[in-house]
């Protein structure tokens, strides 16, 4: 790796006026000097940015899902699964972007002793999967249960009588601090199911990657994935809800009413409900709704990730494309046969080639695992990231909406700006004041600190953060890390060569992974969030930073994806093989290279991308 | 009575069948075209086409005769008569029947290639491959880049008399075979005039992966690849799914073409323009690898194949197949089980993550 090196993480410089933003993050976050331990640990590991799940910086508020996930991924790999080699994924931050590293175990006789452990406990896992997996999906529908029922009350001018006269014994101002607790308690525990199936399949699946390539050492990895990802995956539910009411549409002659992309949602629902039709279309919308308009824009993890529900024009406008294909007599179905047939070739023929008992034998025990966890590794977003989310970030903004009454802050988008643990201080700020009958500090402290902080997130978002600090290891193996991140070897040089070049007018090739075969040319079009994609034309080529499920619908418009974070698995990658059209994911900073309107050519087969200049 | 059947045929029209009448390289093309292999066009000119040639010319007598005067342990006289016969052979008009049946195959051939006076090989197809010796006859008789009627009737002989070479007098006489047994049959095929050529393995001879085909490129005739001579375009393409895995282009610096003036076979350097360009496009990529997989079938293993894209041949037929045989340094090796047996999925995960930390 002598050709990447990467800037020493004590020496990135603050960004000049946002001195003093370490107080906006938890204290245990930050690279420091101040022990020679703690100094040479961190001088020594290899820490890169976590582009995929953090395109921007964090707010002091969503690093709640950092933390829940720093807790869960290391708990589960080190203290409940005692996955031999690996113990946690540190984290940092610097400039509001995470840093993470994954933790190995060094010593031999450590990593033998926690074999034993990690058969046992893996084990029952992988042996009782489907039971334990619905008992998991019994949890969350009660977690999902458990926050909707929770109820953000403002605070009365005088308790209610009620209070009296059961005898309840506390105050409203008690319940919503304590309202408040379940609320972050809730977010935390789903955070903690989140984890309790996933590192289980990717090691599952990073074993089979593994065989195929020692059998197969020219296998694409999309083909590998191609033989475990799940048909019928939850993920495509949102879309196809969409595609079914479209459908609907056109065949209850409906589509002037709906496709007439001059009326916005209530409007036409207005209209629609004139007709008995119309009327059959609403309610079938309607229960499309819960649970599977609860789906992000985003990826879920950033506050301003609102949902279909959320903005019930986001999902209209897409049945807009839907029933404009439909009305030209295009399919838009999911090619469900070409993708089974195509999966079931895939598995047939690598087998066949395979020479020897032991291998198909292990070839098929691999498999067999791999397609039992693989359904989890794509549903469990849905569950969490989407659906308990979406919820989570509403019934937060009801605790907003009575820290603006109280005056503590200027306007419900404002309570980002402080962590959980400060929102728990200025609530008891509000409800001790409120009790007390007098007034709080919080309007002295919070508007002027939150304008502060304002100022110090839009200069950490102008800034381009370093992709990866301190000193990378010779191989970068730790299952987790590469499958999810896509970090390896290769994608650490080309990110290493794309800072070298500095001046991103004078790059005109990029590489990436492959993540759908195919070679395309045509014009870019750059959308950094789901809001830019009226602008796609018809065959024009997506430049983002990452694609989510509800960037579906647009997928039917382009001709390839380009996309900055990313490996194999990720939503870009596995619509296009889905779509058969070509993309190149995980290119480090394509959205900061390409401009809309450029001309450029995407290699699905070998990850590049090329600029005519 | 006598049918143009019995003396000339397209390669289309032979098989294993047809063996005696066409011999067995005739044969085995026309096999390869069953099997949607694209081998250069061409006909055989069949076994009874010698006989029809021996006694409308009235020297079928006059050659046994000759060679009743040859003893297995008198060499020289194995060697006296052979000169004589292939002398009476090479000498000896064909009739205007014979003539009309391959003059007009070739004319048809010319005009199937597009090519007037389509040059060709003229090589000679032994009709008992099987029978020790037998292969002895014409097995060094191939004549290259053939042009026009008088010459391909003149090459025609020389394979017709390639049966009484001397060794292959000795070898009959010791071995006891009647030289009136065994005839002879002739193939007249398209010269590949190559555009770009090459090689290519049913497997990678790199990685040794049976799922990927590898193919080599270069300008010109496939010469400078299998000399290595120059590094040419490298493609690998995933078997399965017909997919370019992977793709090189190569500085390619020299080339072979043919001289038209000589008729030989010249050196020259590639021309700038074309130095770095891609000398095979991708869908002939695809193309010919899904050949490549009809061959592997064919034969039932991993296969080294010579090919070539024809310059004069329009459209599909521009893929040509010269030449495969065995791929010998994978299929040589012990085959050993990628991954030692593990009784679980399990044991296996673990040993993987475990694995996979010692490469750090």
């Amino acid at each position: 790796m002598a050709d990447s090196k990467f800037p020493n993480p004590h020496e990135i410089e603050t960004i000049p006026g946002t001195e003093g933003w370490e107080r906006m993050y938890p204290y245990h976050y930050f690279f420091t000097t101040k022990d020679k331990e703690r100094e040479e640990y961190e001088n020594n590991t290899f820490w890169f940015n976590d582009a995929l799940h953090y395109p921007e910086p964090l707010y002091p508020f969503d690093i709640i899902w950092d933390e829940a996930w720093f807790l869960a991924l290391s708990q589960f790999n080190h203290r409940i699964f005692s996955i031999p080699p690996v113990m946690g994924v540190d984290h940092r931050i610097i400039n509001g972007n995470v840093y993470i590293s994954p933790v190995p175990v060094t010593d031999p006789a450590e990593v033998e002793k926690r074999i034993p452990q990690f058969m046992e406990r893996a084990g029952y896992y992988y042996e009782n999967w489907d039971k334990l997996l619905e008992q998991w999906e019994g949890k969350m529908k009660g977690i999902i249960s458990d926050i909707e029922n929770i109820e953000i009350k403002p605070l009365p001018e005088l308790d209610d009588i009620s209070v009296v006269k059961n005898g309840l014994g506390t105050s409203s101002g008690y319940e919503l601090l304590k309202n408040y607790d379940t609320l972050i308690d809730l977010g935390i525990r789903c955070w903690q199911y989140h984890f309790e199936f996933l590192n289980l399949g990717y090691a599952s699946y990073v074993t089979f990657v593994d065989f195929c390539t020692k059998a197969f050492p020219d296998i694409p990895l999309q083909k590998i994935t191609q033989m475990v990802a799940g048909i019928d995956v939850i993920l495509y539910r949102p879309d196809d809800e969409l595609k079914k009411l479209a459908k609907l549409a056109v065949e209850f002659d409906l589509v002037s009413q709906i496709g007439d992309d001059t009326k916005d949602v209530e409007a036409v629902i207005s209209d629609l409900s004139g007709s008995d039709n119309g009327k059959k279309w609403i309610s079938a919308w309607d229960e499309a709704k819960n649970p599977w308009f609860n789906i992000s824009t985003g990826t879920g993890w950033y506050h301003q990730d609102i949902s279909w529900n959320d903005d019930l024009n986001i999902p209209l406008s897409s049945i807009r494309i839907y029933i404009d294909k439909v009305s030209k007599g295009k399919s838009i179905d999911r090619p469900l046969e070409k993708i089974q047939a195509e999966r079931k070739l895939l598995i047939q023929e690598y087998r066949g080639l395979l020479k020897t008992d032991e291998d198909r034998q292990t070839f098929d025990q691999l498999h067999g695992t791999a397609e039992l966890v693989f359904p989890y590794v794509e549903d469990h977003m849905f569950y969490v990231e989407h659906w308990f989310h979406s919820i989570f970030w509403n019934k937060m903004r009801e605790v907003s909406a009575i820290m603006v009454e109280a005056n503590f802050i200027k306007g419900q988008e404002d309570i980002w700006y402080l962590s959980r643990s400060e929102i728990k201080e200025a609530l008891w700020d509000v409800v001790t004041s409120w009790a007390t009958g007098t007034k709080g500090y919080g309007p002295l402290h919070w508007p002027e600190e939150i304008e502060w902080r304002k100022g110090v997130y839009q200069k950490f978002k102008e800034h381009r953060a370093v992709p990866a600090v301190g000193t990378p290891p010779e191989v970068i193996a730790e299952p987790f890390t590469t499958v999810l991140w896509g970090v390896t070897n290769e994608s650490m040089a080309a990110w290493a060569k794309l800072k070298e070049i500095g001046d991103p007018d004078k790059v005109n090739e990029m590489e990436g992974f492959a993540g759908s075969p195919g070679v395309v040319e045509g014009i870019a079009r750059v959308c950094r969030s789901v809001k830019d994609i009226g602008e796609l034309k018809e065959g024009e080529i997506l430049v983002s930073p990452t694609t989510s499920p509800s960037w579906a619908p647009v997928f039917q418009k382009i001709k390839a994806v380009v996309t900055d974070v990313g490996g194999i698995m990720c939503h870009a990658a596995i619509v296009c093989r889905e779509y058969g059209m070509p993309a190149v994911v995980g290119t480090g900073q394509g959205t900061a290279i390409i401009k809309s309107g450029m001309k450029i050519k995407v290699n699905g087969d070998t990850g590049r991308v090329y600029i005519e200049r | 009575m006598k049918k143009r059947q019995d003396y000339v045929l397209w390669f289309e029209e032979c098989d294993l069948q047809s063996i005696p009448l066409v011999g067995g390289k005739n044969a085995s093309l026309g096999e390869l075209l069953k099997a949607g292999i694209p081998v250069p066009q061409g006909f055989a000119v069949s076994t009874k086409a010698y006989n029809l040639f021996l006694e409308q010319g009235n020297i079928k007598k006059e050659i046994f005769d000759v060679l009743k005067s040859v003893t297995s342990e008198d060499v020289a006289s194995g060697e006296k008569a052979s000169k004589k016969i292939r002398a009476i052979i090479e000498n000896t008009s064909m009739g205007y029947e014979l003539q009309d049946y391959i003059g007009e195959f070739y004319r048809r051939l010319s005009k199937k290639c597009n090519v007037p006076a389509v040059p060709v090989a003229v090589r000679s197809s032994a009709t008992a491959e099987d029978l020790p010796g037998a292969s002895f006859a014409g097995q060094q008789d191939t004549f290259l880049w053939i042009r026009g009627v008088d010459d391909i009737f003149k090459h025609v002989k020389k394979c017709w008399s390639s049966l009484f070479t001397s060794r292959a007098i000795y070898y009959r006489t010791k071995m006891g075979f009647d030289h009136e047994q065994v005839e002879i049959s002739v193939g007249i095929q398209k010269m590949a005039n190559a555009w770009t050529a090459g090689v290519m393995f049913t497997i990678n001879p790199a990685s040794g992966d049976t799922s990927a085909i590898a193919i080599d490129a270069n300008w010109g005739f496939g010469e400078s690849v299998v000399s290595g001579e120059c590094t040419p375009d490298n493609f690998i393409i995933n078997k399965i799914t017909d997919e370019i895995i992977k793709k090189t282009v190569s500085h390619k610096t020299i080339l072979y073409t043919r001289d038209p003036a000589t008729h030989s076979v010249i050196k020259q350097d590639v021309p700038g323009e074309r130095t770095d360009t891609q000398c095979v496009v991708d869908k002939d990529a695809i193309a010919l690898a899904k050949i490549g997989k009809k061959i592997e079938q064919h034969y039932g293993k991993a296969m080294d194949i010579e090919w070539a894209i024809d310059k004069d041949s329009p459209g599909k037929a521009k893929i040509m197949i010269l030449q495969s045989r065995p791929e010998t340094v994978w299929s040589g090796k012990k085959v050993e089980p990628v991954m030692k047996a593990r009784s679980s999925a399990l044991a296996h995960i673990c040993a993987g993550l475990i694995a996979g930390k010692k490469v750090n």
